[in-house]
């Protein structure tokens, strides 16, 4: 038995002991498990405020797009180009701020998908998100995250002994939802600021008041911060220093990227990192080329770039996953801005992944084929890809339960590795 | 006490220190149905109705009589509160009135496009200078607000007012980094929301709808009607120049200057406000609303809009913004050819719809008394709101003299969260508010950034949300930093604290902790282990660790001459040397305290 099942089973009277010998053979494993994890990594990023996939991933084929973004419109690929869009296929192109992305694609590590999203019409940025991190669209009782899920019914590490306390690793202050569940995950702000600034005996007595007393929330999650702080600071993953030439931007988003690198090099057994970019709910002035959207794009691009030269050959275990919860309008509003949509983009990055070309069906942009006539529809489910990777990459098999109501659906996969 | 209550606490394993005794057994009425005793009502009080006890606060409202002090909360007007006045006085930017700052940054902003425009790349250094200083005297007023929220929760003596301010505007979250003009709407925001927490929903919701803050937030502010729509500004002048007899209407044929701005702009709605109105602020997302709705309240609402800085920057009703075409919200039919009343009648729909009053019931029951309300509960608060018009502070008196409120199963059984964790932890040491940005950074640190939640929703009300490994090492650490004396305006050495409690001994001390920060109860298992460090599960800890220790450690420095449990204890030191505060005698059962399971809870 997993011992986070085992406390959260409120099996009370066994958990007051403290010591049971599950804790003890599973903190001493702890020490061992570092340098022997051979395990894949999924990072998950989400791009929180529905980036305007129109304008990420540039359709400058289509002649509809230019009539209904007159002011925010990215330029069709030009010789000149600086401004304009970076062509991919000569339908789609890159919006210039992802210009760091472009020599991923042309290495075929990075596959951007296109009409990608949640079959929910909702609108809302926070019932999307809940959708797209329970991987339950329009079942708003779903009580963990699809990644959760994933990491309590599947083992990746056959291998491994015990499973790390750094399965599932978000690089924030608080646990996204695609993380919250029975599953042991750790949220932290940074590496550096995951210690106990206490001498020892006031530790011990700390960690004593967590590991006396009922089995609740609180009490549980400090057991777990007790085991995972100290499996760190022997792992010590802050001494490897960015690799192969790579500069992080010194963002929030930028030294997230670099901390994830840091806990894969040092081999934490993390199967899934998870960070969050703000910023993309433009609304008004949302710019084209440049201005407020492509600032963000700016910081977006050059981070996950670094993270992927940082990691060099790890990428050959590693893939990144971008995701926002729906995409904008097709047509821009009165204040040179993009309302809430429907369908999005994805970019999938890794050795693993079938790079150099744009993924999904295209579903057009004329009037008859937008979704209630005003936003781009919807071709590929986002399960569809989550399943793809979990199984492809993951090596998950009980997609049944990790994607309820969905489970496989294979014929739906895009073909992204 | 009943058999019940008995058992419940024996299986929480919780050991009252406070006799049940020597409480006034006919204080309250309602008593009858409360589960918890008289004692853990008034602490639990404390913890719901404000934020935590300060030292004094029991034995202050025992003696008042803890209904009279609830109904004396819930009526803020009716208690003094000079000293508040006082500590903000402190924050230089309250010195000056949210307008002239307001006016100041419009400035800033056209001296900066001037001086951008006068010399091109080349700006000259008192240019910059001066342009920097301006920047420095607007990013003061966002750190004067985070810490006059605080201060207020600390020291206010209308607790429960704080409570319902802090409620209330994350219910209407709006943004301080928003950008633009954001931070100069917040402070007249927040005390408009503060001085309506108590009234009518429907002032509440107008109030809002009407303010700067909330219409540049959610962009209201810029919507305006679609190209093609009849304006109610073009209605009106159809109506004057048709009418027989209105001879002055042909005098005004020039636009007005407004009306050129609007029409420079390309017009268009936002449906962005509209959709939180009804989503986040009213109905609920399952409140039974479409797409269409959301449209049709966003152009009844447009032309609610915000006057130039130069012009004093308030609300305003645009006619030429407005879209006066017919319209459909919610199943009733708005009249063509109007103007702001379109608006009014929205706010009255979504304020009386049937899915608002069980949507804010089940808000403030989460808030006051537990994650998972009881529809019970929530169906009585409800009745209220409908019964009373939405009368906010029937609704709230519903919820306090309602069983599950003194339920046992309430007690302690919500998570702080991270404003309330230092708020309290402030409040039960006896702190002086803090008139440095430093208490506010903490409680940033613990990850709630004061008017910084980017998304409408708020911050969450949940405990599930608040903890995690990582948010539990923050807290701790807070613990331990405030109890080296690092949380400003707090003298642990002494206050709250009898002077001579320092050198008293180590069983009075923890007596003395347990009751001013742990409700004066704790577990055995936790009582032992801040008496001594003997403690079965520390030595077993230890144990465990040195041998971990001995297998993979580096060396480290030698220290001075310990016990040997005690060195290989203190070999398992986290993080810097240099960062970690020597905790001795009392602070470190204060450190401890702080950093306990119980302290997160309220």
């Amino acid at each position: 038995m997993q011992r986070r099942v085992f406390v959260k089973s409120g099996a009370l009277a066994l958990v007051t002991l403290g010591l049971s010998p599950s804790f003890l053979r599973r903190t001493a494993f702890g020490a061992e498990l570092v340098g022997t994890q051979k395990g894949k990594t999924l990072i998950c990023l989400f791009q929180r405020g529905a980036a305007d996939a129109l304008n990420l991933v540039v359709p400058h084929g289509e002649q509809a797009y230019y009539a209904m973004r007159p002011s925010i419109a990215i330029p069709r690929p030009s010789a000149r180009g600086t401004g304009s869009a970076i062509d991919l296929d000569g339908f789609f192109g890159l919006h210039p701020a992802l210009a760091p992305l472009k020599p991923l694609y042309d290495q075929k590590l990075l596959a951007p998908i296109h009409a990608v999203g949640s079959p929910s019409a909702t609108r809302s940025h926070f019932d999307a998100q809940d959708y797209m991190e329970t991987a339950t669209p329009d079942r708003k009782g779903t009580p963990d995250g699809w990644v959760n899920r994933l990491l309590a019914v599947e083992g990746t590490c056959d291998e491994c002994k015990a499973p790390s306390a750094f399965r599932g690793v978000a690089m924030s202050s608080q646990t996204p939802r695609a993380m919250q569940g029975p599953a042991e995950t750790v949220a932290m702000n940074s590496i550096e600021q995951f210690t106990i600034r206490a001498a020892g005996a006031q530790t011990e007595r700390l960690e004593a008041l967590y590991r006396t007393g009922s089995a609740d929330l609180v009490h549980g999650a400090g057991r777990e911060m007790f085991e995972a702080v100290e499996m760190l600071r022997a792992a010590n993953p802050q001494r490897y220093q960015p690799r192969n030439g790579a500069e992080y931007p010194r963002t929030e988003f930028g030294r997230r990227l670099l901390q994830i690198a840091q806990l894969i090099k040092a081999d934490v057994g993390m199967e899934v990192a998870f960070a969050d970019i703000g910023g993309w709910d433009t609304h008004v002035n949302q710019g084209g080329s440049t201005g407020q959207l492509a600032n963000r794009l700016d910081d977006f691009a050059r981070s996950i770039a670094a993270l992927v030269t940082d990691l060099g050959d790890k990428m050959d275990d590693v893939v990144i996953l971008t995701m926002s919860e729906f995409g904008r309008m097709a047509r821009e509003n009165g204040n040179r801005g993009t309302d809430h949509g429907h369908a999005g983009a994805m970019f999938a990055i890794g050795s693993a992944v079938r790079g150099g070309k744009v993924h999904g069906k295209w579903p057009g942009l004329e009037r008859e084929q937008l979704f209630e006539g005003r936003d781009l529809a919807l071709t590929t489910d986002f399960r569809a890809v989550f399943a793809e990777v979990a199984s492809g990459h993951l090596g998950a098999s009980k997609l049944g339960e990790i994607f309820p109501g969905y489970g496989e659906r294979k014929s739906e996969w895009v073909g992204l590795l | 006490m009943s058999p019940k209550n008995v058992l419940h606490l024996l299986a929480l394993g919780c050991t009252s220190l406070f006799a049940s005794a020597g409480v006034d057994a006919q204080q309250a009425p309602a008593a009858a149905h409360r589960e918890q005793a008289a004692d853990q009502q008034v602490l639990h009080a404390l913890n719901r109705l404000a934020f935590g006890p300060r030292p004094g606060d029991v034995q202050r409202v025992r003696a008042m009589g803890l209904d009279q002090w609830i109904d004396q909360q819930l009526h803020p007007e009716r208690i003094p509160d000079s000293k508040v006045q006082q500590v903000l006085a402190r924050y230089p930017t309250f010195g000056r009135q949210e307008n002239a700052l307001l006016q100041q940054y419009a400035d800033a902003q056209r001296d900066r496009r001037q001086i951008r425009a006068d010399s091109g790349a080349s700006m000259s250094r008192q240019d910059s200078i001066v342009l920097r200083q301006r920047g420095e005297q607007l990013r003061g007023v966002v750190t004067d607000l985070q810490s006059a929220k605080v201060a207020r929760a600390v020291a206010s003596e209308r607790q429960l007012q704080e409570v319902m301010t802090d409620f209330w505007f994350n219910h209407f979250n709006v943004f301080i980094r928003k950008g633009g003009p954001q931070p100069f709407y917040m402070r007249s925001y927040e005390q408009g929301i503060r001085e309506r927490s108590f009234g009518k929903f429907r002032d509440l919701l107008g109030f809002v709808a009407k303010s700067p803050a909330m219409l540049f937030y959610l962009d209201n502010a810029r919507s305006m009607a679609d190209s093609g729509q009849p304006t109610a500004a073009s209605i009106a002048m159809q109506t004057r120049m048709n009418a027989p007899g209105r001879r002055r209407a042909r005098q005004n044929p020039a636009p007005r200057p407004q009306q050129q701005q609007a029409q420079r702009r390309r017009q268009g709605l936002n449906e962005n406000y509209g959709r939180e109105l009804l989503e986040l602020h009213t109905l609920g997302v399952d409140g039974g609303y479409t797409q269409q709705d959301v449209i049709e309240v966003a152009r009844a609402l447009t032309g609610w809009t915000i006057r130039q800085p130069q012009e004093g920057g308030g609300f305003i009703f645009r006619p030429v913004m407005h879209d006066a075409a017919p319209k459909t919200v919610l199943g009733r039919r708005l009249a063509g050819g109007r103007g702001i009343e379109d608006g009014e009648q929205v706010l009255d729909i979504v304020a009386r719809h049937p899915s608002t009053a069980p949507y804010i019931a089940t808000k403030l029951a989460r808030r006051f008394v537990s994650d998972t309300p009881s529809t019970a509960l929530v169906d009585r608060a409800a009745a209220t709101f409908t019964r009373t018009d939405g009368d906010i502070r029937e609704v709230v008196r519903t919820i306090i003299d309602s069983p599950e409120f003194f339920s046992a199963s309430a007690y302690r059984s919500k998570v702080k969260s991270p404003f309330e964790v230092v708020v309290s932890a402030a409040r039960a040491l006896g702190a002086e508010p803090d008139p440095t940005p430093r208490t506010a950074g903490a409680i940033a640190l613990l990850g709630q950034p004061l008017y910084a939640h980017q998304a409408p929703n708020g911050y969450p009300e949940t405990g599930g949300a608040w903890i995690n490994t990582g948010s539990i090492l923050n807290r701790i650490n807070f613990g331990l930093a405030a109890a080296a004396g690092r949380l400003p305006g707090v003298s642990v050495a002494t206050s709250p604290f009898d002077a001579q409690l320092a050198t008293a001994q180590r069983e009075q001390q923890v007596d003395a902790v347990v009751s001013a920060l742990l409700g004066g109860s704790v577990s055995p298992d936790t009582r032992a282990i801040l008496l001594s460090g003997d403690h079965p599960m520390i030595a077993s800890g230890a144990v465990e660790r040195a041998a971990q220790q001995s297998q993979m450690a580096e060396p480290e420095e030698s220290m001075e001459p310990m016990q040997p449990r005690r060195a290989a204890a203190r070999n398992m030191v986290l993080g810097r040397p240099g960062e970690i505060p020597r905790l001795q005698g009392l602070a470190q059962i204060i450190g401890l305290a702080l950093g306990s399971p119980e302290f997160q809870r309220r």
